[in-house]
């Protein structure tokens, strides 16, 4: 499998990373060049093997029905580079 | 007299103890030496203020009897990790100006036992790189220099402002964390102590994440005893990381017996890989035969998918960073570029704010799991990972550690490397696996190369066996007896 | 076959199947400890872990995962004792991890069926796909600058069981009375309040249409209905929209659309044409949820009767007809109130008086049955005195109009108002004999066969008893009288 500009450019999309159109040609063959290297998993032969789930062997513990946190609207906000009135504010979104 | 600042953490609590100085003494001795190794550049924020005024409340609590097992310890702090108020960037232009509202549970962990904050240390950019060059906040250099030549060399990645702090004696200790190396091979490429205990002894709550399933935060270190009264300090079952083991933590230091009479240190032969270094290799027999002497049984084990580790690493890993990387959009925090609209504005934001290798890695862990890719990568490294998960597992049935090179080279130049992302990651390809594995792994220095470079060796061992590595890794810093000190010292 | 619609062209078939997300009655969210109520000020029911700041991770509520698996059992779902967490990826504006923890390959919860009630007193089986927990998201608001969209994040994080049904509706109706079936046995279980006004319940609506016995055609989405309501509007609208493309040679392209519930009709969602490509993968915050057998045992006891099943049981031992069966089974609390009156009456008498009189006043009055003013003890004391004669059935509605606006006790008001029926024969005998002896020409017309004048007679009696008569005695005295 081998990347072109196309589907760089997709990905990127995708990825919400905006790529200048004259660093789609280097950034595919980077990419490539990665994707070569990693494909060398095609020898292992994993047939009836599982996908590992997690290496920690254990049940996921489950916390109580409780409100424990929250209520704190100016923490929440802090950092905000944008806010109005207790909001997040974003370029308008046209649903 | 011994300058303060080059007291291991064991000799500092002695000298607490002792009231030989204060904890404010020793800090302000660290306050000096962050100063005068700002050339290394080991630090994105210096906290001389929140030193002294922890270091006055150690001083108390060491007064009222009630001092903890970090009291007065003067570290540095991997900028990875949230710290309530203080900037907190994972040396990234995407976090600009973050103050976190809130306090990882490591760091948390080690304020209350009596640590205290240097600063927060210089690292790869999200934890990603192997040399320390891909920090918003530029190159950190280590402070090793090869003989006779002045060439800057890295201090190894990600935690590199960690290591190189480290070993230039500009903190006591200082916190790493570990995806895929990134406390492990900076050790060896500074000549400290390094471990990535057991995945989910750490708390990753409040650690900004590079890849989930791999993350493990530990103790970087001068020497093996150091490690083990800090992470003893760091450890401990969160409720707030479901991935955390609800396990007790023992006394690591009391694992230090200096007896490793009839422990069985398994050598895989799958790491003795063509084109290894000689010099490599010879450190690594020289390690063999140490533990041998020490009374140690050596047998050869075999761990057959270890050259699969770095490729499935190289999925997983980004493939995990993609997506714990799409929180920063500039809505919540950190930067925003803006844009004709909401997408524009993600876009704009997201290409300022990340640099290079972060692109890269984002880029190659949003395709591997795309619609028609993700059976083919991501799946595909998921079952290799399984297949090298089962190798240790069968391993520890003729062996109780595995004795390794922590890395292919030493230490080398930030230009020399650099041009080629893959020969980059190569970097890895002794730490990678435990990192898959979840396993516990130390890196010790164990001599220098023919250029008057620290080399490491690397234990692993079972999970949640860091009793054994500690052991194994105390006997072999005795038989290496690894006492150089790099050139550049605060 | 029922059910088809005709078009310009031919008989056309309608597919539904729908995905209804029902928010957990929890008291915390589901990965974090923030509070869930409803209308709180912006941003303050929002936990570090719901604004996705660094470092932040998730741990799983157990009530979620207890709601989950209760639900999946009343609907006669299989469980998975082993499931996995998934993140969904993409980028939106009230999702701050960029992801949404959801439920992919493996849900908790399995395949099942439910009965859904229609209009006519059929019913009819819906499968059900699967059931699976996932995140809400958080709330854009766009009407507050003309430039700016506001974020609140007070919902994001919230715990939501979506639950897939199998295509297998054929209409609006069908579609309206399985959210309606749907909702009742959530309400039933005490999974989601079912407040659909509030948001907690949401359908988003998959439609196609096909000739009937061809393959599936080309579906649209119609997202986050929140009414049964506008799911009728949203389906007719859409429907006719879609018969009428392919009828003028066009296509049904596959497409998220919107309700406009103002206008009456659907449209094409912008913010969404963007081909979404989710990248779910397990997430590695997580580990897998595994529920032991014995757990889910558990939980089978903790459900209580369901609407199914107590209807058919009053349909059984209360000799009701479906329909009535059907009205009082939808809400449990009406269930419960009902067979508490039938417990002290006659239960098709309570069946009447619950359906017509409770029903009636509670709704003029606004009120819920669970604060109705009248007891259902009281109401089935109210239906005994009918059955042993104590006052009429009449009487009986004008006691009840008292105790509804008094709460007052049935007995109390028959005897403060001296409201007892008569059932003296010989004082009613008095009565009817002075009607008679004062009514000649009346009993004259009777006689010579106008014997529909019985009615006038009975008036005249209860007149004079203010009703209080028992009416078959009247009759039967009047008749031998006149007769005779
Ligand atoms: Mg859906
Ligand atoms: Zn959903």
């Amino acid at each position: 499998m081998s990347l072109d500009k196309k589907t760089v450019a997709r990905i990127a999309h995708l990825a919400r990373i905006k790529v200048p159109e004259e660093d789609l040609e280097p950034l595919a063959g980077e990419l490539n060049n990665i994707l070569g290297f990693i494909e060398q998993l095609n020898e292992v032969d994993t047939d009836g093997v599982d996908p590992l789930a997690s290496v920690v062997e254990m049940n996921m513990r489950q916390r109580e029905d409780a409100v424990t946190d929250g209520g704190y609207p100016d923490r929440v906000l802090a950092n905000g580079p944008e806010t109005a009135m207790g909001f997040y504010t974003v370029p308008k979104v046209v649903e | 007299m011994t300058k303060l600042t080059d007291l291991t953490i064991a000799q500092a609590r002695d000298g607490l103890r002792a009231k030989e100085f204060s904890a404010v003494e020793l800090t302000d001795a660290y306050i000096a030496a962050v100063e005068s190794s700002r050339p290394l550049n080991a630090f994105i924020t210096e906290t001389p203020e929140i030193a002294r005024d922890m270091a006055k409340k150690s001083d108390a609590r060491i007064a009222d009897g009630s001092a903890g097992a970090m009291e007065g310890m003067p570290i540095g702090m991997k900028d990875l990790f949230c710290t309530e108020g203080t900037l907190t960037t994972a040396a990234s232009h995407i976090l600009d100006g973050f103050k976190p509202q809130y306090e990882s549970t490591i760091s948390k962990n080690l304020w209350d036992a009596g640590a205290v904050m240097l600063g927060k240390m210089n690292l790869d950019e999200f934890a990603m790189g192997s040399a320390n060059i891909t920090s918003y906040y530029g190159n950190v250099v280590n402070p090793w220099k090869r003989e006779g030549d002045d060439t800057d060399l890295v201090p190894g990645g990600s935690s590199g402002g960690s290591s190189a702090a480290v070993a230039a004696h500009s903190v006591i200790a200082a916190t790493g964390t570990d995806t895929g190396g990134s406390i492990r091979q900076p050790a060896a490429f500074t000549g400290i102590v390094g471990f990535k205990p057991t995945y989910g002894r750490c708390s990753r709550w409040g650690v900004v994440a590079f890849a989930s399933s791999l993350d493990q935060a530990g103790p970087m270190t001068r020497d093996v005893r150091d490690s083990a009264i800090m992470l003893g300090a760091m450890a401990g079952h969160d409720p707030k990381d479901s991935t955390s083991a609800d396990i007790a933590v023992p006394d690591f230091e009391a694992a230090l017996t200096g007896d490793v009479k009839g422990l069985r240190i398994g050598i895989p032969k799958e790491y003795r890989m063509d084109g290894m270094p000689a010099e490599i290799e010879k450190i690594w027999d020289q390690g063999i035969a140490w533990l041998k002497d020490a009374g140690a049984e050596i047998v050869e084990v075999s761990l057959p998918h270890t050259k699969y580790a770095l490729p499935a690493y190289y999925i997983i890993a980004p493939a995990e960073a993609s997506s714990n990387l799409a929180r920063y959009d500039g809505v919540r925090y950190g930067l925003r570029e803006e844009g004709k609209d909401l997408i524009e504005m993600y876009e704009n934001t997201r290409a300022a704010g990340f640099g290079a290798e972060v692109k890269r890695r984002v880029l190659i862990g949003t395709y591997v799991l795309s619609a028609g890719y993700y059976d083919a990568y991501y799946l595909k490294a998921q079952r290799v990972r399984s297949r090298i998960v089962d190798d240790f597992k069968k391993a520890w049935n003729s062996c109780d550690l595995l004795l390794t090179p922590a890395t292919p080279s030493a230490a080398f130049g930030a230009g020399e490397n650099q041009d080629d992302p893959l020969a980059m990651y190569l970097n890895d390809v002794f730490t990678v696996p435990a990192s898959l594995a979840g396993l516990p792994g130390i890196a010790v220095p164990a001599g220098l190369d023919s250029k008057g470079l620290p080399l490491g060796l690397q234990l692993l061992g079972r999970p949640f066996d860091e009793e054994t590595v500690l052991r194994g890794a105390h006997v072999l810093e005795q038989q290496a007896g690894f006492n150089a000190k790099p050139q550049f010292l605060a | 076959m029922a059910n088809l619609i005709k078009g310009n062209t031919g008989d056309w078939e309608v597919v539904i199947g729908l995905e209804v997300h029902a928010q957990v009655s929890s008291k915390a969210k589901l990965f974090s400890g923030a509070a869930t109520a409803f209308g709180a000020g912006p941003n303050e029911q929002v936990s570090l872990v719901d604004a996705a700041m660094p470092g932040m991770l998730p741990v799983i509520n157990k009530e979620c995962v207890r709601q989950a698996v209760r639900t999946g059992l009343a609907m006669g779902c299989a469980i998975n004792l082993k499931s996995v967490f998934a993140r969904k990826n993409y980028f939106y504006a009230d999702l701050p991890q960029g992801y949404q923890i959801s439920q992919y390959e493996l849900p908790v919860v399995g395949e099942g069926e439910i009965t859904i009630d229609l209009e006519d007193g059929e019913s009819k089986q819906v499968g059900i796909e699967r059931l699976h927990l996932e995140q809400d998201a958080g709330k854009s608001i766009h009407d507050q600058d003309p430039t700016k969209s506001y974020i609140d994040l007070n919902r994001s994080g919230v715990a939501l069981m979506e639950i897939v049904s199998k295509p297998d509706m054929r209409s609006a109706d069908e579609a309206a009375a399985y959210v309606t079936k749907l909702r009742s046995i959530l309400r039933y279980i005490g999974a989601c309040d079912g407040n659909m006004a509030e948001g907690s319940m949401r359908a988003d609506v998959n439609i196609s249409v096909r000739r009937p016995g061809e393959p599936l055609g080309t579906r649209a989405e119609l997202k986050n209905i929140n009414s049964i309501r506008f799911i009728r509007q949203a389906v007719d609208y859409e429907v006719k929209r879609q018969i009428m493309l392919i009828e003028d040679g066009g296509e049904v392209v596959q497409e998220t659309r919107l309700f406009d519930s103002i206008k009456g009709e659907t449209r094409s969602m912008r913010s969404k044409e963007d081909a979404h490509d989710y990248r779910y993968f397990p997430d590695p915050d997580l580990l897998p949820l595994v529920i032991e057998s014995a757990f889910v045992e558990e939980m089978k006891g903790t459900l209580p009767e369901l609407p199914d099943t107590k209807k058919d049981r009053f349909i059984s031992d209360f000799g009701l007809s479906a329909y009535d069966a059907g009205v009082l089974v939808s809400e449990r609390e009406t269930a419960s109130y009902y067979e508490a009156v039938a417990a002290k009456a006659d239960p098709k008498l309570a069946a009447n008086w619950v359906i017509s009189e409770l029903f009636g006043r509670l709704n003029k009055a606004g009120k819920d049955i669970t604060d109705s003013p009248v007891s259902p003890e009281n109401l089935g004391n109210l239906l005994s005195l009918i059955s042993d004669n104590t006052i009429s059935g009449k009487i009986a509605k004008e006691v009840f109009n008292e105790m509804f606006e008094t709460g007052k006790d049935a007995k109390d008001i028959v005897e403060e108002k001296g409201l007892k029926q008569i059932t003296d024969t010989g004082a009613i005998e008095a009565i009817v004999d002075g009607i008679i002896a004062n009514s000649p020409g009346q009993v004259e017309q009777y006689r010579s066969g106008k014997t529909g004048l019985i009615g006038w007679f009975v008036g005249q009696v209860m007149k004079e008893t203010q009703g209080k008569a028992n009416p078959g005695v009247v009759n039967q005295l009047l008749k031998s009288k006149l007769e005779g």
